[in-house]
């Protein structure tokens, strides 16, 4: 048994963290040198005040922390149906109908061969105005149709690296099809999926940012909208860009803890 | 035993092809409620694809399949209501890694034989008990040894209470001192009046346990008897030298 507060696991979690960390701290100190040489004059103290505000002892949350939460909140939704739109393009894949491996392969490709930003826009100026969807419900859609398609190919792999064995016994048992895929199958796949799902998580919270540029008060335009009122470009950027780290760093962290729950299990 | 009447499982001028390799040639089978069955022979002869077919992991390209009064003909899967009728034990066990035994064996009973958590848990371990490792029920599969593992599986399979079992090399990735184990547990199924369709080149065990012993070589059933006629007094040529090869170690021991 291995203790909770020791082990590789442990270690690996705080390279997680360290790594990025040191980086970071060159980084920020080469920005400090470079800031020096143009008298750039740094306002650090006025940055509290974007994250939390108090008044009378009263806590809110300044632009940064709700743009954050815009972000939380466009990310986790885009990332549930990026699963669900991933799975589908996958079993469509694999299924044995040509037209569904033919719109699965259309769907994959035409994802993947032009910009995000591009398909940002024709779905909020051609589909979203078709289809009657406000901005936030374009940008959840947009960003789970780009990132299914990856994840599409994650769950195809995945599933083709069970066992052929596993269907067949589950068949045999009088399984049915739907019942094979979800108590025998797909527990095993997302098993597998783990880690290259995490990271799909986090291109997810980062590929968020570019939902900035349709008017969505997410963290990147709370951002640029407070370095357009208050000019401290330099903080803003480097505050909003250590947000980022924490919340992706954080997500790694969790999945590292869950894997190590099932090698323990 | 087999008779004329009314056999559980028929085959009927049976081919099959993969790509342009005929795996089975104008095969003509009936086996008879509650027999035993032995098919052996080398490797690629079509045992183990004949007993695909027989519960439709494959299917055929021409002829007619009867399994338990149902005609299937080429290309038909097992329709709904032989589903779960016929179990399978496999050479590579294929027990569900991230379910415990216990979940391994309830599972199926739950889904479709409508029982509560309970009565499949019960019946689980019933099975378990009979295979003797009533013990391990709430390990994981990897936790087990080979030839535990294979008897959970064959237990898996008799939860679904099957009116055929079908066996697939069932110690043939069993490491030696596992085999004993595992023939044993089969060989208690005989009383149950399951029909038992096996195949394997464990001829003591074929001797032992089966009312007719088949050798099948390339695609075809060369010879079909009961086991004292097929290892005392084989009639093809072909069966005498597939046992000479396979029985020269014991014989000169």
């Amino acid at each position: 048994m291995i203790s909770p507060l020791s082990g590789p696991w442990v270690k690996r979690v705080l390279s997680n963290w360290i790594q990025p960390a040191a980086m970071a701290g060159i980084l920020v100190f080469a920005v400090m040198r470079g800031a020096e040489n143009i008298n750039y004059r740094w306002q650090w103290y006025r940055v509290d005040d974007f994250l939390f505000t108090s008044e009378q002892g009263a806590w809110s949350a300044g632009p940064l922390v709700q743009g954050l939460f815009v972000t939380l909140e466009i990310s986790v939704l885009s990332l549930f149906l990026t699963l669900v739109i991933g799975l589908a393009a996958a079993l469509l894949r694999l299924s044995s109908s040509v037209i569904g491996r033919g719109l699965a392969r259309g769907y994959l490709e035409l994802i993947r061969n032009t910009p995000l930003l591009i398909q940002l826009y024709v779905m909020y100026f051609v589909l979203g105005p078709i289809l009657g969807w406000g901005q936030i419900t374009t940008a959840i859609a947009c960003l789970a149709a780009f990132q299914g398609a990856y994840t599409s190919e994650i769950f195809r792999a995945g599933l083709r690296a069970i066992p052929r064995g596993q269907i067949e016994a589950g068949d045999s048992l009088g399984l049915s099809r739907i019942d094979n895929y979800r108590y025998v199958i797909l527990p095993q796949v997302l098993r597998h999926m783990l880690p290259p799902l995490t990271n799909e998580a986090v291109s997810l919270v980062k590929n968020s940012s570019i939902v900035s540029v349709i008017a969505i008060f997410d963290l990147t335009t709370q951002g640029r909208n407070l370095i357009a009122d208050t000019f401290l470009t330099f903080e803003i950027w480097l505050t909003v860009a250590a947000i980022y780290l924490v919340v992706t760093l954080a997500l790694s962290t969790a999945a590292a803890m869950a894997e190590r729950r099932r090698a323990g299990a | 035993m087999s008779d004329e009447t009314q056999p559980i499982i028929a085959f009927e001028n049976v081919s099959k092809w993969f790509g342009t390799f005929q795996v089975l040639r104008d095969i003509d089978l009936r086996i008879g409620d509650g027999e035993c069955i032995v098919i052996c022979g080398p490797s690629g002869s079509g045992k183990s694809t004949l007993i695909r077919c027989m519960n439709r992991l494959e299917t055929h390209d021409r002829g007619v399949v009867r399994v338990e009064g149902v005609e299937l003909g080429p290309g038909e899967r097992l329709p709904r209501e032989l589903r779960g009728k016929i179990g399978m034990v496999f050479q590579s066990f294929n027990l569900f890694p991230h379910m415990t035994v216990l979940r391994n064996l309830s599972l199926a009973p739950m889904r479709n034989l409508g029982m509560d958590k309970e009565r499949a848990e019960q019946t689980a371990l019933a099975y378990l008990e009979r295979v003797h490792i009533g013990e391990q029920a709430e390990k994981y599969p990897d936790q087990l040894s080979g030839g535990q593992q294979q008897r959970v599986a064959i237990a898996r399979a008799l939860c679904m209470k099957p009116d055929i079992l079908l066996f697939d090399e069932p110690t043939s990735s069993l490491d030696p001192e596992m085999i004993r184990e595992v023939l044993d547990v089969i060989y208690e199924l005989t009383d149950d009046g399951i029909t038992m369709v096996c195949v394997t080149h464990e001829m003591g065990f074929a001797r032992k346990v089966s009312d007719r012993v088949i050798f099948m070589d390339h695609g075809e059933i060369v010879e079909s008897a009961a086991p004292d006629e097929f290892f005392d007094a084989p009639r093809e040529e072909r069966t005498r030298a597939f046992l000479n090869q396979i029985l020269h170690y014991e014989a000169s021991a």
